[in-house]
């Protein structure tokens, strides 16, 4: 078969990310759909670089994302969705669905988690969500992992007509590693189902529930099927994914089952079980495997990990905590970062950044007001909440900021201001603006057009350029819709704008406008 | 053999092109590698750190475990000091010597002097000077591994030369030659 996206090399140095890139070309990729997010970016990113054949355009958010990827696997072909772990909050309607509908083409939902939260607001572990919608999980534990898994999975989306999660945790989508390439295969041609099945009204709903729930024991079988254990020592290790590098890194004498493949392999966790005293149960993110493992083994039998202490309840692992877990000794090192020599260096906005002089202005009018409050959203502008400007009271999640200050204005607080950027705005801020203008909310929305996705290395944003025309569509009143341009020498003419549309009884909006400086740079060269 | 490296600064200071060249390096003299990288909030003026793995045999975690890092190389003279417990007994920092002050408490320089002291083996490089007096003013972060290249031992000079060359060709071969310079091995 003719390989498609050959590369100079048959095995390259890539990211975990990249890898499940390639990995998807070389499985008959059709379209890509995704929302920026890190760490899971770099997927789309390469894609877009690599095959401009595939369909590969920003989406507008993960739910937009999702169900687009559907309509692609309805018609027969095969599809990749990508997202943070947060993002699965977002499509999570679409998600949980398209397991009742099932898929025709393959279709593989990609969930990138942040166990220590390096660049998001929780740890939550996405493979949850594949056991709450009843479907496969796959977790690669490395980058060739990453390559090799995203075929099978799209095989057995085919196979068991469901969507596949690959879950990635961020020490594998941003770590590099020598990926060897296998075959590759052409895209399906266009097949679209004429199945039923489609259409949830809850007498067929009901049908498709139950084949799902039937579907369960062969997906079991599944996992099972692809599990073995390998060393014979007396302490037995579950090692999910990225875990089972840290376990193999310590060297211990252990019985180690590594878990690439959800559910959990029933038999396999018994089996070791028989083989060991006791069990520890290593898993990135939440304790999910170590609860079900209590209940496969009764109370009788010790498990040991994040719940009993012998890993920390919260975080990434790290090869120190696996080793510490499994009683190795740790390295000398050679000496600690010390408090009086090291002082912590947080992240903050670039020199001459737009959202610099927004909050400049907004700090400036703000102190006019003493019971103003300024709720923040997801972005760079985030930032805006640390030193030196100390600005937000919030920031929750994709377009809190305009419905948190709604909510607020509702209750009473004044000024209630909202920051948002351009893309989040698109993303989930446009909806909340409408009930604001619906309830005639006595709110001002920040709009930071910096004209692109910035804090995710500069993705085009879904509304640049129409953010006035949005704005007025939903219903703000054209006088209320202002536009400046953030510079520390139009400092007096913003500080103006702001203070009389805070005074203005409605919904207001200004946006102020100006290119981001990372862009910026790129664009000059 | 392996050698575990931390690859340290603050965003934008140019760390993750010394990981480019010394992977390339590590693939064509085809060695095992595990690269870790920060990508995303703390790209922004924050400090950001590389876990690099070079071996002869498979590379497992892709973190570097405590105590077994053999060198820290450092764009800035405290960043290199918070990868210590990273850093193995008898293990080498190589930094830049002059210090990035984006924080307003930044520590004296007479405590990170005292920290250099007591360490065995560790190297304060003015990689601005170098770089400027071998005419490639922005390319400091070559002149750092010029500097580190002695520690590096799993790779000969001249397979660093020859991964410059690869990285830096598509910018043209004026840009290799003022990096090679600059490298200066």
């Amino acid at each position: 078969m003719q390989m498609r996206y050959r590369f100079m090399e048959e095995k390259k140095l890539l990211l975990g990310d990249e890898a499940l890139a390639v990995g998807a070309l070389h499985s008959g990729l059709s379209g890509v759909y995704a929302y920026p997010g890190t760490p899971s970016t770099e997927i789309t990113e390469y894609i877009q670089k690599y095959a401009p054949e595939v369909r590969s355009r920003w989406c507008t958010n993960e739910k937009t994302a999702m169900e687009a990827a559907l309509g692609m696997s309805y018609a027969g072909k095969r599809a990749l969705v990508c997202m943070k772990h947060v993002g699965m909050n977002v499509c999570a309607d679409a998600f949980v669905n398209s397991a009742i509908t099932g898929v025709n083409g393959g279709l593989v939902v990609v969930a990138a988690d942040d166990p220590s939260m390096h660049s998001s607001q929780n740890e939550q572990d996405s493979r949850f969500y594949g056991k709450f919608a009843m479907v496969p999980v796959f977790e690669p534990s490395d980058q060739q992992e990453c390559y090799d898994m995203v075929s099978e999975a799209f095989e057995l989306s085919e196979n068991v007509k469901l969507p596949v999660v690959m879950r990635l945790v961020t020490r594998l989508a941003h770590s590099r590693s020598a990926v060897q390439f296998s075959g590759s295969r052409q895209p399906n041609a266009l097949s679209p189902s004429s199945d039923r099945s489609w259409v949830l009204l809850p007498a067929i709903a009901r049908r498709q529930y139950d084949a799902l729930v039937d579907k369960q024991p062969s997906l079991e079988k599944y996992s099972e099927s692809s599990s073995a254990i390998e060393g014979s020592g007396k302490t037995g290790v579950i090692a999910c994914g990225i875990a089972y590098n840290y376990v193999k890194e310590t060297g211990a004498d252990v019985s180690i089952l590594k878990v690439n493949r959800y559910p959990l392999p029933e038999a396999a966790v018994k089996a070791l079980s028989l083989r060991c005293r006791k069990i520890l149960v290593a898993e990135d993110g939440q304790p999910m495997v170590e609860q079900e493992v209590r209940g496969m083994l009764g109370s009788g039998y010790p498990v040991r990990g994040r719940l009993t202490g012998d890993l920390p309840r919260t975080g990434e692992l790290t090869p120190d905590v696996i080793a510490e877990a499994l009683g190795c000794a740790l390295g000398e090192s050679a000496g600690e970062a010390g408090t009086a020599s090291v002082a912590s260096r947080p992240p903050q906005l670039c020199p001459g950044c737009g959202h610099r002089d927004v909050y400049a202005a907004l700090n400036r009018v703000a102190a006019e007001y003493p019971d103003a409050r300024i709720f923040g959203d997801i972005g760079c502008y985030t930032l805006g909440a640390l030193p030196p400007f100390r600005a937000l009271a919030s920031c929750v999640d994709m377009g809190a900021s305009i419905t948190m200050a709604k909510g607020a204005a509702d209750a009473g607080i004044f000024p209630s201001i909202a920051v948002i950027g351009d893309s989040t705005f698109t993303h989930s801020g446009m909806t909340g603006l409408l009930d604001a203008v619906n309830d005639h909310s006595r709110i001002t929305v920040i709009i930071s057009d910096n004209l692109t996705t910035a804090m995710t290395g500069g993705q085009d944003s879904a509304g640049t350029s129409r953010f006035e025309s949005i704005c007025i569509g939903l219903g703000v009143e054209p006088e209320h819709v202002r536009t400046v341009v953030p510079l520390p020498q139009n400092m007096d003419s913003i500080t103006a704008i702001i203070r009389e549309e805070i005074e203005y009884d409605g919904v207001s909006v200004i946006i102020p406008r100006r290119e981001c400086m990372q862009t910026l740079k790129r664009h000059r060269k | 053999m392996k050698k575990d490296i931390i690859l340290c600064g603050v965003g934008g200071q140019g760390i993750l092109s010394i990981a480019t060249v010394i992977g390339e390096a590590a693939v064509r003299a085809g060695l095992f590698i595990k690269q870790a990288e920060v990508h995303g909030m703390s790209q922004r003026g924050g400090d950001v750190q590389s876990h690099l793995r070079l071996s002869t045999e498979p590379v497992w975690s892709d973190l570097i475990p405590r105590g077994e890092a053999d060198i820290i190389i450092s764009m800035e003279p405290m960043e290199a000091l918070r990868y210590l417990p990273c850093l193995s007994k008898d293990g080498a920092v190589v930094t830049a010597s002059s210090p990035f002050v984006n924080i307003p408490d930044y520590p004296p320089m007479e405590a990170l002097d005292a920290e250099y002291d007591r360490l065995p083996n560790a190297v304060r490089v003015d990689i601005e000077s170098i770089a400027r007096e071998s005419g490639n003013p922005k390319g400091a972060n070559m002149a750092l591994l010029g500097a580190a290249a002695p520690y590096l031992e799993i790779l000969s000079p001249e397979q660093l030369g020859d991964a410059v060359k690869a990285v830096f060709s598509s910018k043209g071969d004026a840009v290799v030659e003022a990096n090679l310079k600059t490298l200066g091995l």
